[in-house]
C-alpha cells in the first residue's frame, strides 16, 4: 500500500474517493474545507465518478445527500460547528428514514465567541439525532473510518447514517504519514450500495411519511434497535478490514494498559495519544495509569467501559465540551454506563480544550496526580479549577 | 388515474416497516378532524375537467363516471377544489 504524507482532511478524502460515492453535496466550512477541496478535485480531475452537487447552505448539504439517498445511492457529505448546527433538523430526517448516509464532521468550537477551533461540543450536542458517532485520532484512523463508515451504515440490519469527526486542525490539518489502499481492495472491502429503501419506478412507494401516536413509537423503537445492531457489524467491518489492510482496531473503546490499572483517564480523540504518551511516562515511575479511548460515542459503549474500569480505583473523564448548567456530557454518559452494569468507584470530570485551547502533557499528568490524591470538587475545568472556585 | 386503494389493516410490531418507506399511497388512519367545511360537488355542473383531482393537496378527489368524487376520510377542507372549479361545482358547506 503507498504511503502518502496527508493531513487528516486529505485522508479522510482519500477514504471516500475509495468509498466510491454517487452523490457528495457538501458546503464548505473551516476546518473541514479541505475534504471538500479535495472530493471537487477528485470529481473534476476523473478519478472519482461522483456527481459533486454545490449547495447553498449545509442544511442543503444534508437534504441533497438525504434525496440522493432515497434514490438508492451512496451519498456522502461533509461539515463542522455551525454547519453542524444549520442542518440540525436534517439529521433526524436521515436517521429516521433510515438513510445510510456518511457524513465527516470537523470538530469544532459553537459560537459565540466566534472561533474557528477544535473542541467536541458541535457533534456531542447531537448525541441524540440518531446517527452513529465515531471519532478519529490521526489521519490514519480517519481514512480507515471513511471506508468503514460505509460498510457499517449501509448493513441491512443497521441502515443508519453515520457521522465521523476529526478533531478541528489538530486531526483535520496535521501532516501525518498514512497508508492509502489500492481502490481493487477498497472494493473487495466495501460491496456496491443495495437497498429496497429507495424510490422505484417498478415498485412505487411512499417515502418519509407521517406516523401517528400509535405507529410513531414503533418506528423510533426501530431505530433504536438498529442502532444498537451496529456494534457487531462494527466488529465485523473490523475484523473484514483487517483481513484485507492488515490494520487493526478494537471496537467501540481502546484500551491502553487498563489490565492492572488503578487510574484510568477515559477520553476521547486525538488528545487519547498524549494521555497515553504520559501514562507510559507514569508507568515508568512505577504509577499503574492506563487510558481507555472513546471510539464510538453512538452506540455507546456502556458495557464496555464498565468492563474496562471494573478494577481501577478512580477514573477521570478528560473531554473537550460543556453541558452548560450540568457536566461533560461524556463524563454523564460515562457514569450512567458505570452505575448501569455495577461498576462502583469514583470518577472525575475534566473538562479543556474549549475553543482549540491547548491541553498539555503536564495537565494530563496533574488529572493522574489528582486521582491518585483524590478531589474534592468532581467536576474540574483545566487552568480554572473546581466548579466552586 | 386510479384512486389511492386504502384498505385499513391492523398493524402490529412486525407489520411496521424498518424504514420509513412503503407501498405508495397507503394510508392507515382516517384523517379528517381538521375539517370545518367540507367541498360538496354538486353533479349536475361537474364537467369532469379533473381540474380539482390535480390541485388537491391532499390527493383525495378521484373521477367516477366522469363526475368528482371525494374521500371525505382524508378531505382537510381547504377549499382549493371550490377556488379552482371554472363550472362552479363545488360548494364548500359547514360540517355539523
Amino acid at each position: 500500500m503507498p504511503k502518502k504524507f496527508l493531513s487528516g482532511d486529505e485522508a479522510f478524502a482519500e477514504g471516500v474517493r475509495l468509498a466510491k460515492p454517487d452523490v457528495i453535496s457538501a458546503y464548505p466550512i473551516t476546518p473541514q474545507t479541505i475534504v471538500v477541496e479535495r472530493l471537487s478535485e477528485m470529481v473534476e480531475d476523473g478519478s472519482l465518478d461522483a456527481e459533486f452537487i454545490h449547495v447553498e447552505s449545509e442544511h442543503s448539504a444534508l437534504s441533497c445527500a438525504i434525496g440522493a439517498s432515497a434514490a438508492g445511492v451512496r451519498a456522502f457529505t461533509a461539515t463542522s460547528s455551525q454547519g453542524l448546527l444549520y442542518m440540525a433538523e436534517c439529521l433526524t430526517y436521515a436517521s429516521g428514514g433510515r438513510f445510510p448516509i456518511v457524513m465527516m464532521n470537523a470538530n469544532r468550537s459553537t459560537a459565540l465567541p466566534w472561533n474557528i477551533y477544535g473542541d467536541q461540543r458541535d457533534s456531542l450536542s447531537l448525541l441524540d439525532s440518531g446517527w452513529i458517532q465515531a471519532y478519529a485520532e490521526n489521519a490514519q484512523e480517519s481514512l480507515d473510518l471513511a471506508l468503514m463508515s460505509f460498510y457499517i451504515a449501509e448493513n441491512e440490519k443497521v441502515s443508519t447514517p453515520f457521522m465521523v469527526n476529526l478533531d478541528g486542525f489538530t486531526v483535520t490539518h496535521t501532516y501525518e504519514e498514512a497508508d492509502v489502499p489500492e481502490a481493487s481492495a477498497a472494493e473487495n472491502f466495501l460491496p456496491p450500495y443495495r437497498t429496497e429503501n429507495k424510490l422505484d419506478l417498478e415498485s412505487p412507494k411512499n417515502m418519509a411519511f407521517s406516523a401517528g401516536p400509535e405507529h410513531n413509537y414503533i418506528f423510533k423503537y426501530k431505530e433504536h434497535r438498529a442502532m444498537l445492531e451496529a456494534v457487531s457489524v462494527i466488529e465485523e467491518a473490523e475484523r473484514k478490514f483487517a483481513e484485507i489492510f492488515g490494520r487493526s482496531y478494537t471496537g467501540l473503546i481502546e484500551e491502553y494498559l487498563t489490565e492492572d490499572a488503578d487510574f484510568v483517564i477515559v477520553t476521547l480523540g486525538s488528545i487519547a495519544g498524549l494521555c497515553r504518551e504520559t501514562a507510559d511516562k507514569l508507568r515508568a515511575a512505577g504509577k499503574k495509569v492506563g487510558v481507555v479511548r472513546i471510539r464510538y460515542m453512538r452506540p455507546f459503549p456502556a458495557s464496555q467501559l464498565a468492563a474496562a474500569l471494573k478494577n481501577a480505583k478512580a477514573a477521570a473523564v478528560l473531554e473537550k465540551d460543556i453541558s452548560f448548567g450540568n457536566e461533560g456530557a461524556v463524563f454523564s454518559e460515562v457514569n450512567s454506563a458505570l452505575f448501569r452494569y455495577g461498576t462502583f468507584i469514583p470518577t472525575y470530570n475534566f473538562i479543556g480544550g474549549l475553543g482549540g485551547r491547548n491541553i498539555s502533557a503536564s495537565d494530563i499528568e496533574s488529572i493522574f496526580e489528582a486521582m491518585e490524591k483524590g478531589l474534592s470538587e468532581k467536576i474540574n475545568f483545566i487552568g480554572i479549577g473546581g466548579e466552586r472556585q | 388515474m386510479t384512486p389511492y386503494i386504502r384498505e385499513k389493516k391492523s398493524f402490529g410490531f412486525e407489520d411496521i416497516p424498518e424504514n420509513t418507506a412503503f407501498e405508495a399511497g397507503y394510508l392507515v388512519t382516517v384523517n379528517s378532524g381538521w375539517r370545518n367545511i367540507r367541498p360538496v360537488v354538486n353533479a349536475e355542473k361537474c364537467v369532469g375537467c379533473m381540474q380539482c383531482y390535480l390541485y388537491c393537496p391532499d390527493g383525495v378527489i378521484s373521477v367516477k363516471n366522469g363526475k368528482a368524487e371525494i374521500d371525505y376520510n382524508f378531505c382537510k377542507g381547504c377549499g382549493i377544489c371550490s377556488k379552482i372549479c371554472k363550472p362552479n361545482a363545488i360548494e364548500m358547506e359547514d360540517e355539523r
